[in-house]
Formats: C-alpha cells, structure tokens, sequence
C-alpha cells in the first residue's frame, strides 16, 4: 500500500525502509500493524521503537494499542479465535459454539492453550450475522459453524 | 457483477458512467447542485444530506480536502457493507472520485473495519484496476487536473470508530474517541483540513444519480425519503441476507420478503436502535418512520426480549470509549436494571429512576453511542410489557450506585 499524501519521508525499521507520510502520528496504526503481525503482538521494546520513530512519547502508544481490541501488549495463541456474541449470533448457538471450542481446546474463554497455539475470545458483531454462528479466525471470516466444523477447523490449524 | 436486484445501488449500470458524467459537467458546483436535488441523504444511520455536507466542505477555504469512506460498520446485524464491498468495490470508489471532483479533494481514505481484513486483496485488486482504467490517479477520465487516490486503512476493532469524529481520530493515530462538535469535520476534519466522511452505501449510490438523474432518484421511495436502502436482514427469518428496499417499505414486506410467516417482534437498527411489535409491523423503513443503518433482526416467539436487551448493554458496555460520564457510568447502570427486572427485582419507582436516566442519557451523551443506548431497553419496557414482570414491593431500598 502506497500513501497517498504529498510529500513523503522515508523511515527505517529493522532494515527495512518504509515510506510514511509527512505527518508521521497518522502512520502509528500501520507500525503497530506490522509490529503485531511479525510477533502476535506488541512488546514494551515495539513500542518504544515505534515512539522513537514518530517522536512520540510511549505512553501514547500505550494508550492506543490498550484501546482498541485487535492489538495485544500480551502474547498470545499463534491463532487467534473470535467468536461472534452479538444477537443473530447468540440466537443461533454461539454459546454452544464457545463450549465446543473450550471443550475440545481445554481453556476457557479468553485462554491460551499450553502450545501456544490458540486463543479463544469473544467479540461483537463481526458482520456475519447471514451465516450464524460465525467465528473469526485469524483474519479469515467463517460462517455456519456447528461442532463438526470446529473440529475441522482445529485440527486443520494444527497441522499447519 | 453479481446479479442482485434492487431499484438504486443493485439496479443496472455501465462501468465508470457515473465518473464520465462528472467529468462532463465539470464544474463542482453542477454536481453539488444535483446530489443536493436528488435528496440523498446519508446511509450510514444518522441521516445527513449529503449534497449540503459537501457545499459545506467545498464552501470551506483550504489548501487540502479530504474523502473519508467509513466502512467501519460494526452495528450488531449489519453486513451489507461486507457485501457491497466485496461486489460493488468500483462502485464506491467511484462515488469517491466524483466525491473528490466535487468538493475539490485530491485524496481519500477507506476506514475499513479490522474484521473485514479478509477483502483486503480484493479491494486493492480494484483499486489496481481502477488505477490502469484511469478511473484514479491523474488526470482521471482525461480531465486535465483532477487527480484522486485512495488509501485503505484498516481499524482495529472498536465499534466506535464508527462515530466519524473518533473515525477520524483514530485516522490520525489516536484512541477512537468522539471529538466536541461544534467544529465540525465540514470545516476540520482529518489532520483539520475539511473533511466529508460517508458511508459506503452513501458513496455507491452517487454514480447512479449521476448517470440517472435527480429525478429518477426521488422517484424511488417516498416524499422525505428519496431512494432505497439496502438492508440486512439476520435472525428468526428463512432467507437471511442483504436487500435493496424502496424507502417506504413496511416491515410486514420485509417479512413477506424473506420468507418468514410468524414473528415476535423485529429489532430494527441493532443495538442502538429499537424494537417493535408485531402489532406495528405496518409501520415503514424511512427517515420519517423508522430510520436505521440497515440492521433488521428478526425476533421469533422464543427470544427472551430481557436477555436481548442485556446483549446490546454488555455489547455497548465493552465499547464504550469512556470518555463522558452519562454514558460511561449509565450503561452499568442499566445493566444492573436489566438484572434486577429478570430476577423481578425491580419496582416500579426504580423503573422509573431508570427511564429518567435514559433520557439523561439520549441528551446529554457526547456522541451517538451514549444517545442511543437506552432505545432498545426503552422500547422494550414500553411496548412489551408481558415480557417482564416487575416486583410487587412498593418500595425498595435501591439507590443508584453507578
């Protein structure tokens, strides 16, 4: 994805040049993408760095990455589950959907399991309300859920 | 293209007519004129014109503007943007670009929602191809000057962001909370250059106005409410899914439409809109009825209301940025009440206490979020009052402690 704004400023980051926009606060969003896409999530040393890079100070990215809920300062599965609980959702058995999953992954809600390999959440509406129950996994949207399906899931990541 | 029906957004059109007919008027000020005439308003939920958002930004002196797309949709029960977005990409960016020529801005953002990062190749594919058409970039269509690019950036999981100040803080880099208004994004907006933030519904109509006309437009729909809305229907129905309505039309259609004989009641809006009986299923989706962002759930006889209603709190309870105090301290509040009329704990006197602070909450909130927390809990008390059962004490030691 190129900027689009006028004039730019090229960064350096891990040996890598990455080319920001002037106003260097509005590409926090995207360093902090980057930083949770290489680790699963963003460590205190993440943050200092991307503070040093936009001359912010760190608490402000703090405050930023606790507000919103897909970025983590805390490490987690490898995958991460999202199990939608809106209405649509709950009406069609997302309760049921979250047992399966604690079931078969042993951890509760919210957990992680001992491999590192999943975590399980629960979230809000996540726009698949035509195919509930529906889970997000990693980035991936997934309707119709049942039992079966959970399984096939799981067991598919596993193998990756 | 896919083959939906539907009178505006999902009814015929050539590829980029909308942009050829910009470019042939020219002038910003021809097509200000006419997306003020078609009375499109926004589709987002709240309802603004937007003919007269964009005089405002093209009345505003600055030296850059900016094009939001919010595609941030996060209200419990929507999905149309999902699928707009993944068969109408063109369409929306082109409603973009003519919003560029129009209000004089040279780039664009899309806020899109962290949940739907799964489009993301998808939409970039679009914006490729649109860029080889030249449909974006420089000199797009041949017009000497009209340059216009769009970014996509993606969110990262706050309902919030939806609220188009706080979309634009989050923009900026910031925590997505709701800025004061009075100044508006029309006059400073992202980065405090003016600004015009609209939905993707909203962009995607435009070039069907352009090419079709003003008239062609208000003859869909009804008086106050030109056009049609494309809704997503979810819940206790046969064939859930995304429709393209006439404004105007009642729920008892919606229902007939899908394919549902029986049901309970329908909550319309999401979490923050309300819920209605089936003895009111005549009444009609319109800004002038019930205005909503397109969430219809269908509710059948066994859905506790009670327990819906808690749902939509504990959803807004997480998503509340916190920042002004009706909203962040009344939602534990209410959903204490939801508890204590479940338990038929609750007086009739505490009821009270609680309708009172609903209205302190729908005037005194700082954005819509805060505004609009009480209606579904408000609507249901009203309108369904065998659905809950209130305690029979008169008078309960209750204090509020939120």
């Amino acid at each position: 994805m190129q900027p689009i704004c006028s004039v730019e400023k090229i960064i350096e980051k891990d040996g890598k040049k990455i080319v920001v926009c002037d106003d260097t606060r509005s590409q926090l969003f995207k360093l902090l993408q980057e930083a949770q896409d290489k680790n699963g999530y963003i460590s205190d040393k993440d943050m200092q760095e991307i503070a040093d890079i936009l001359d912010i100070h760190p608490v402000e990215v703090y405050s930023v990455v606790t507000f919103y809920s897909f970025f983590t300062d805390k490490k987690k599965g490898q995958h991460i589950i999202r199990i939608s609980n809106c209405m649509p959702n709950e009406m069609a058995g997302s309760k049921e959907i979250i047992k399966v999953f604690e079931d078969e992954l042993k951890i509760k809600l919210g957990e992680t399991t001992k491999d590192g390999l999943f975590t399980i959440e629960m979230t809000g509406c996540i726009g698949m309300c035509d195919q509930a129950p529906a889970i997000m996994v990693d980035d991936k949207l997934i309707g119709n859920v049942d039992t079966e399906k959970v399984k096939k899931i799981i067991s598919g990541l596993k193998q990756k | 293209m896919s083959k939906r029906q539907g009178p505006v957004i999902f009814s015929d059109i050539e590829p980029y007519a909308g942009l050829k007919s910009a470019v042939k008027m020219g002038e910003s000020k021809i097509i200000l004129d006419l997306v003020a005439k078609s009375n499109l308003r926004g589709r987002g939920g709240a309802g603004f014109p937007t003919g007269l958002k964009w005089k405002l930004v093209f009345d505003t002196q600055a030296d850059k503007k900016f094009v939001i797309c919010n595609a941030d949709e996060g209200e419990p029960g929507t999905f149309k943007d999902r699928v707009l977005l993944s068969e109408y990409a063109k369409l929306v960016f082109e409603g973009m670009a003519i919003a560029g020529l129009a209000i004089g801005a040279n780039a664009g953002f899309m806020y899109l929602r962290a949940e739907y990062k799964s489009l993301l190749p998808l939409i970039e594919k679009v914006l490729t191809d649109m860029r080889a058409d030249g449909a974006l970039g420089k000199n797009i269509m041949g017009k000497e000057g009209f340059d216009f690019d769009v970014e996509i950036r993606l969110g990262a999981g706050a309902y919030i962001c939806g609220e188009e100040t706080a979309l634009i803080e989050s923009l900026e880099g910031n925590r997505g909370e709701p800025r004061n208004r009075p100044p508006f994004p029309v006059n400073t907006g992202f980065e405090g250059y003016p600004t015009t933030v609209n939905n993707v519904e909203t962009f995607a109509i435009i070039p069907h106005i352009l090419t079709k006309g003003a008239e062609w437009f208000k003859d869909i729909g009804t008086e106050k409410s030109s056009g049609a809305k494309v809704i997503s229907v979810s819940g206790d129905c046969e064939n859930k899914g995304v429709y393209e309505i006439p404004y105007g039309t009642s729920l008892n259609e919606i229902l007939k439409m899908t394919g549902t004989s029986s049901a309970k009641a329908i909550q319309v809006g999401g979490a923050s809109g309300v819920c209605v009986p089936k003895e009111d299923f005549t009444r009609k989706i319109a800004f002038e009825d019930l205005s909503t962002g397109g969430s219809i759930i269908v509710l059948g006889e066994k859905v506790n209301l009670m327990d819906m209603v808690e749902n939509f709190l504990e959803f807004f309870k997480e998503e509340s940025c916190g920042q002004c105090t009706p909203c962040r301290e009344g939602i534990p509040v209410f959903l204490e009440a939801v508890k204590s009329i479940k338990d038929e704990k609750c007086t009739k006197e505490y009821l009270q206490d609680i309708l009172s602070l609903a209205e302190t909450m729908q005037c005194s909130s700082k954005c819509g979020l805060g505004q609009s927390v009480p209606n579904a809990f408000v609507s249901v008390i009203e309108k369904f009052k065998n659905e809950y059962k209130l305690s029979k004490k008169i008078k309960e030691e209750k204090v509020f402690n939120g």
